[in-house]
């Protein structure tokens, strides 16, 4: 999974710098930049695919040196292309200068048999109080932890206080259902005289998530296995008509924070990092509240990033030092208040947060501990095949929802797509489907 | 008896003698051009070959599978369309504006070469940054809808998805803004090259400005045409980044599909497949654009 996948940029401001980055490439080749971050002799190279945007790298530098104390840590936050080939060539050369590699769930999986084993480390961090699905997610499907989880992140839902008005009678908002969700939508609709609920539907938007992790688990109870059943045709009959009370200039929205801000849009599901700008100067007119439950359960897609360490990793003492400083719940806490990532310890959160990480925080744990909670993962172990199966969710929703497509006929062809990849690449499914193996469309 | 057998080793020579500076001026020749081949070749052909190759390639050998992929995409015939339709409303636009621009700088008015630069600027903007630029003006909160705000009408969603002719007449309007340029420079070029006599000697016998246009500057500019049409037609296929910049993908062109497939999709073999699909049809437009124009004068030749 691409960093990009929750913390891109509107397609304007990639454009723009797509312009910067041409201009700034031969001075910045003159000047002789050190791409590798070594950071010298005795310090810990950490390798990541967090963090990259140049001001959330600053924050996170200055939480690194609040918490790593007299160990030297040269941060270097890369893509995740980068990631990939830097780690393999190195593990493959047997020359390997990464000290830990930071990344998403699914950055890591594919070096599950090249990362060492972390028990010891996490015996000793065993107070620290992880969630059991994040406990077993850290084992990357071996028998023992590969990584040690270090941030992790959610969708939810953003409310202007104004849409509350319109809240169909006896819903509780922190409780909606998908029903109520729609109902709600079309009252705001027809009291504003347009849509109002907008959606990330732009080139670089994330809605193929609010499909994968949301809607379908939601309604299906799977992701892949059952992508073409009556539950799905279902689910997605309901996104014909959701996308009907949606604002259709979501198809344009990269990121929610713009057009809530700017009262285009009155409520939205997105990243909560994707969310945060909008909400955070004025906190009290927002609310934000969990995604909506359906008929299998209020599904939901976690976001975990983790720490490994390669095998053959030098200064590993220090890798393990680092890990444990940054494990703590004080370093967990500033990463939230500095770089929006929430905490994957037990921790209390509810002190002095900045307001809009403050809202953010109680959704996402009111999202988390609700009794129908349904736990979803972005895909794992797709390699390079990734992007493609996100595209098939994408589709979909391009076939139903704009070009007004047959919805049996569209989750036909494109299952059918979807399991012609699926059977190339012979990989387990992941959460909510069975852990079967070979994952397979059904 | 002598004589035939003296005049044999006579005519024996003059075979080798006659060929030897033929094979002499070949061999030259294919030592000059020689390092034009090697270049095509390294430059040109073995990206082809390598792209045909990547475009019928999977993972068992040679494959359709590929096309197939390619045309199931739902991007990819709403693509073809929007390239076409694209082409087939900018590419005579575009000739007449130049055609204009071209007959107005010929006819010398006050600041003539200024109009020049002005109008050949264009040429030097990348189309992502003319893409760009429009985008300011049509996007929802841009320059025009500021306009329409400020005279009291309602703004539009110029780029909304559902309103398909506005989001072409944007794309449009960028494209033709951007690309005219080209022909424009290319028709003076031709415009240039005609002597001043023939339209003199027209306007002697007293055929007026529209006549003299079509029968004698057209006819002598086909040969400068024919290269801008050609040359236009093609780059309108590759059109991409103009789009992109303003619409995102709710205006897919082929060429931007291919970039899709490549870089976000990452799948080299489908991309290479519409690539293809994108080489072919240059190629056949190119082929149809020569046969058509031929100068019918020089036909029978």
């Amino acid at each position: 999974m691409s960093v990009l996948d929750h913390r891109g940029v509107s397609r304007r401001a990639m454009l723009k710098g797509g312009l910067a980055a041409l201009a700034a490439g031969p001075v910045l080749a003159a000047c002789g930049v050190n791409t590798s971050g070594s950071g010298g002799k005795g310090s810990v190279s950490f390798l990541s695919t967090q963090f990259s945007p140049v001001e959330e790298r600053q924050k996170y530098e200055a939480t690194l040196k609040k918490f790593a104390g007299d160990i030297s840590v040269a941060y270097n936050p890369v893509d995740t292309g980068v990631f990939n080939t830097t780690l393999k060539s190195q593990l493959a050369a047997g020359k390997v200068e990464v000290g830990i590699a930071g990344g998403l769930h699914g950055d890591l999986a594919p070096f599950a048999s090249q990362l060492e084993d972390l028990s010891s480390l996490m015996n000793d961090l065993s107070s620290a109080g992880y969630s059991k699905d994040v406990a077993d997610l850290a084992k990357l499907g071996t028998d023992v932890p590969r990584y040690i989880p270090w941030i992790q992140a959610t969708y939810v839902l953003a409310v202007n206080k104004k849409a509350l008005q319109w809240l169909p009678s006896g819903a509780d908002v922190n409780k909606l259902t998908y029903d109520q969700y729609l109902e709600w939508a079309k009252a705001a609709k027809s009291a504003n005289g347009r849509p109002v609920f907008g959606l990330p539907a732009g080139p670089k938007g994330l809605h193929h998530r609010f499909y994968q992790g949301f809607l379908l688990p939601s309604f299906t109870g799977g992701q892949i296995t059952t992508f073409r059943n009556q539950d799905a045709v279902n689910a997605w009959t309901y996104m014909r008509e959701l996308w009907a009370n949606t604002n259709p200039a979501s198809t344009n929205y990269d990121f929610m924070q713009e057009p809530l801000a700017n009262g285009e849009v009155m409520v939205a599901w997105d990243h909560v990092a994707r969310l945060i700008t909008a909400v955070k100067d004025k906190p009290d007119d927002w609310q934000m509240v969990p995604a909506p439950s359906g008929p299998k359960g209020k599904g939901y897609l976690l976001i975990v990033g983790g720490m490994a360490v390669p095998k053959g990793s030098p200064e590993k003492d220090k890798a393990f030092e680092l890990i444990k400083a940054l494990s703590k719940p004080e370093a967990q806490i500033e990463t939230l208040k500095s770089n929006a990532f929430f905490p994957v310890v037990k921790t209390d959160i509810s002190g002095d947060l900045p307001g809009g990480v403050a809202l953010e925080a109680k959704a996402v744990k009111a999202q988390q501990e609700a009794s129908d909670a349904l736990l979803a993962l972005p895909p794992v172990g797709l390699g390079d095949k990734d992007p493609q199966v996100s595209q098939l969710f994408k589709n979909c929703f391009q076939e139903i929802c704009l070009n007004n497509a047959d919805v049996k006929a569209t989750l036909d062809r494109q299952g059918a797509e979807l399991a012609k990849i699926m059977d190339t690449l012979n990989v387990p499914c992941w959460a909510p489907d069975p852990k079967a193996s070979p994952c397979k469309v059904a | 008896m002598a004589a035939p057998a003296d005049a044999r080793p006579q005519v024996a020579p003059a075979g080798p003698k006659s060929g030897a500076p033929r094979r002499k001026g070949n061999s030259a020749a294919l030592l000059l051009i020689a390092p034009s081949i090697v270049f095509m070749t390294l430059l040109f052909g073995w990206p082809m070959v390598s792209g045909f190759l990547q475009a019928f390639g999977g993972p068992e050998g040679l494959t359709t599978a590929n096309f197939t992929r390619m045309s199931q995409d739902p991007y990819f015939w709403s693509s073809v369309g929007n390239t076409l339709l694209l082409i087939v409303v900018m590419i005579p636009i575009q000739f007449v504006l130049a055609l204009a621009m071209a007959l107005l700088i010929r006819a010398k008015p006050r600041g003539a070469s200024a109009y020049f630069y002005i109008w050949a600027i264009p040429l030097a903007v990348s189309d992502l940054a003319a893409g760009l630029v429009w985008l300011t003006v049509f996007t929802d909160r841009g320059y025009l809808n500021s306009l329409l705000a400020s005279v009291g009408l309602q703004p539009v969603a110029w780029l909304a998805y559902d309103n398909y002719p506005s989001m072409f007449g944007a794309v449009l309007i960028a494209e033709v803004w951007r690309a005219t340029s080209l022909v424009f420079v290319i028709v003076v070029a031709g415009l240039q090259s005609i002597p001043k006599d023939y339209e003199e000697a027209a306007g002697v016998f007293g055929a007026s400005f529209w006549n003299r246009l079509w029968h004698v500057t057209l006819p002598l500019l086909r040969p400068s045409l024919q290269t801008a049409l050609i040359l236009r037609t093609i780059l309108a296929f590759q059109t991409f980044a103009v789009a992109l910049a303003l619409t995102g993908q709710n205006f897919p062109l082929v060429v931007g599909e291919t970039y899709r497939w490549y870089t976000g999709l990452q799948d080299p073999n489908v991309a290479s497949a519409l690539a293809l699909v994108v080489m072919a049809v240059s190629m056949v437009t190119a082929v149809g654009y020569l046969k058509l124009l031929r100068d019918q004068s020089e036909a029978p030749q």
